[in-house]
């Protein structure tokens, strides 16, 4: 049973997967013109048009170039970017990416190794203490925080900690061979906003998950029964909680996919996001594509996470009838 | 209540009615009534902040303005100058008043975020109540089409439309914008529209022969109205955010046209000079979703918070 669900589950995010990259086929694709002479420019004769077209495929019918760039996706061929075209035909995307991953999956897993712990502590603290002036002010807070851009957040963060107090680089420059000390002091400004950000969130939905299990009958019978408050919340409801925490934090990480393009860019973070966008400003459709297509990935894997986190914890979506 | 009706043996008088409920009044805490008193305020600015602006949000101002009497300064800077008589908030990185273009930008930011949301609300709710009281294979085919559109991140769908558009202009930012919300509004008016359909009462509508129509006008519509306003304050808060972001990347607005998302990408390398230039904007914006969050959690609060549980998910 519970296999039926893991795998029907995998199955719907599959689908999903493809459903997005169709999306992202069509929304590249939308543009007026075609990719072959923005890519040329000005070099754009017509018989340099015509070789790259063909190198391209892009002569042959719309639904067969999707399905050449599908099967190259899979095979791990991501297409050549419009970069370096000067020299040849462009370098491999597959090439341009590998740096720029690693560098954003490092950023978001010390985000979320830092804003996990603090933000579900944080969280259960105000449950515990609905109406006082604790969870008032962690509730006031968080909210004034999820209500302001994500830039705005940096911003003051780069006023006090680079140019008022001077501790910290307001602009990341990353050389690779960072360690230890160095490599946390270049990286403070963009992790500490978007943990920010982050934990604001999962602040406020673990607060309201919590107290929403506290509203149910057993809590209520435990109450009864003359249980100490934080016995209960220990004990009882934080078990049952667990489940719509974990699809919580899922949630959360996924929406950092967002908060991520604008923090990288005003750090200048040498990450996927900030690839993306030189990429849509220079109208390099290839490379969009690809980028597009794994932040969707990475989306799509954390909501499924998120989804069986829910269907794990709770016996009665476990055993469907 | 009951024992007027029991006791009485003639007919019920129109005073011996059952009392309707007590009309539910919003009672309003101060961060509720600050923030409506500034929801007010940016809302005149966006009428008349053109006409009370000092300058035109394109103009770099002269040199002459800012020679200080008594000086043999003849040509001092004027980008990134400090709040002072001529620029009331300072001026901006190539010497514009900042003021003027905050003023300015107040309706191109709260104008194209209002105009958003309308049209994500006028797709969504559209096709949501046509989800709701349409047919099963409708109500899937909508559905499923909402799920795919939800499972790509707002800001990545925008991202691949602004490169495929080649740096769309006003109206598409518009359109992009309202398009991806009214996936969520979908959501949201499809399942409160839902929950009005098995209702008793419009089942009662259904037995007296109303038409369709008639039911979603009169049944429907009214009783999902309260909870959609509450979810357009939310939804608006998000269209700003999304637009002041995509404004930040330097893919939404274009210059010369003034933005507060737009300002502060401009003005930002002003920080490291010891210029505020890129902060004003900045919190004119959080001004302005801050004080709509707070308005909706004093609604959402009054109405009894089940509201708020419904937004989250």
């Amino acid at each position: 049973m519970l296999w039926r669900a893991l795998l029907g589950r995998t199955g719907i995010s599959l689908v999903t997967l493809w459903v997005v990259s169709v999306l992202i086929f069509i929304g590249t694709n939308l543009l007026p013109g075609d990719i072959a002479q923005i890519i040329l420019g000005q070099m754009a004769t017509p018989e340099n048009t015509a070789v790259l077209r063909a190198k391209l495929g892009l002569d042959k019918p719309v639904v067969q170039q999707y399905l050449v760039w599908l099967q190259n996706v899979m095979m791990g061929d991501l297409g050549i970017s419009k970069a370096g075209l000067g020299a040849g035909l462009g370098t491999p995307i597959v090439e341009m990416l590998g740096p720029r991953i690693d560098n954003t999956a490092m950023l978001g897993l010390i985000v979320a190794v830092v804003a996990i712990p603090i933000s579900l502590a944080l969280g259960l603290l105000a449950a515990m203490h609905p109406g006082t002036r604790l969870d008032r002010s962690i509730t006031f807070s968080t909210l004034n925080i999820i209500s302001v851009p994500d830039f705005l957040i940096a911003t003051v963060l780069v006023l006090v900690f680079a140019v008022s107090l001077g501790w910290l680089p307001s602009i990341v420059y990353l050389r690779g061979d960072e360690s230890g000390w160095v490599l946390m002091k270049t990286i403070a400004m963009p992790v500490l906003t978007l943990v920010i950000v982050v934990s604001a969130q999962i602040i406020r939905m673990t607060r309201a998950t919590v107290l929403n299990v506290m509203s149910s009958p057993y809590i209520e019978m435990a109450i009864l029964k003359g249980i100490p408050r934080r016995r209960i919340i220990l004990r009882h409801s934080l078990f049952n909680a667990i489940g719509p925490i974990v699809n919580v934090i899922a949630l959360n990480l996924a929406w950092l996919v967002g908060g991520v393009v604008v923090v990288e860019q005003i750090f200048s973070y040498p990450g996927l996001a900030k690839l993306m966008i030189e990429a849509v400003q220079v109208r390099d459709m290839p490379l969009v594509q690809a980028c597009a297509m794994i932040f969707c990935a990475v989306y799509v894997v954390l909501i499924f996470i998120a989804d069986m986190a829910t269907i794990l914890s709770n016996p009665r979506l476990r055993h469907p009838k | 209540m009951s024992d007027h009706a029991n006791n009485s043996d003639k007919p019920l008088g129109f005073d011996e009615l059952p009392d309707a409920p007590p009309k539910r009044k919003i009672k309003l805490s101060w961060p509720g009534k600050i923030g409506i008193a500034i929801v007010l305020f940016w809302s005149v600015i966006v009428v008349i902040g053109p006409t009370i602006a000092p300058y035109h949000e394109a103009d770099i101002l002269d040199e002459v303005l800012f020679i200080v009497p008594g000086s043999d300064e003849m040509y001092p800077d004027t980008d990134f100058q400090p709040p002072s008589k001529i620029v009331y908030l300072g001026s901006d990185y190539i010497g514009r008043d900042l003021l003027s273009r905050i003023l300015y930008g107040a309706r191109t930011t709260i104008g194209i975020s209002v105009l958003a949301t309308l049209l994500a609300y006028l797709i969504g709710v559209t096709a949501g109540i046509a989800a709701a009281v349409g047919s099963r294979y409708l109500d899937m085919g909508l559905s499923r089409v909402n799920d795919a559109l939800l499972s790509i991140p707002s800001i990545m769908f925008a991202l691949v439309l602004i490169a495929a558009l080649d740096s769309p202009g006003l109206a598409w930012l518009i359109v992009i914008a309202g398009f991806i919300y009214a996936a969520s509004v979908f959501r949201i008016s499809r399942s409160l529209g839902q929950e009005v359909m098995v209702s008793d009462f419009v089942e009662a509508a259904r037995v007296r022969g109303e038409g369709l129509w008639w039911i979603i006008t009169r049944e429907i519509l009214p009783n999902i109205a309260m909870p959609l306003a509450t979810d357009f304050g939310l939804r608006f808060v998000w269209v700003i955010l999304f637009i002041s972001s995509l404004s930040f990347l330097g893919l939404g607005v274009q210059p010369p046209t003034s933005d507060w998302g737009s300002m502060v990408k401009e003005n930002l390398p002003g920080l490291v000079l010891g210029s505020y230039a890129c902060l004003m904007p900045a919190f004119a914006i959080a001004s302005l979703t801050i004080s709509v969050n707070m308005i909706v959690d004093d609604i959402s609060a009054a109405a009894g918070g089940k509201l708020a549980t419904k937004m989250i998910s």
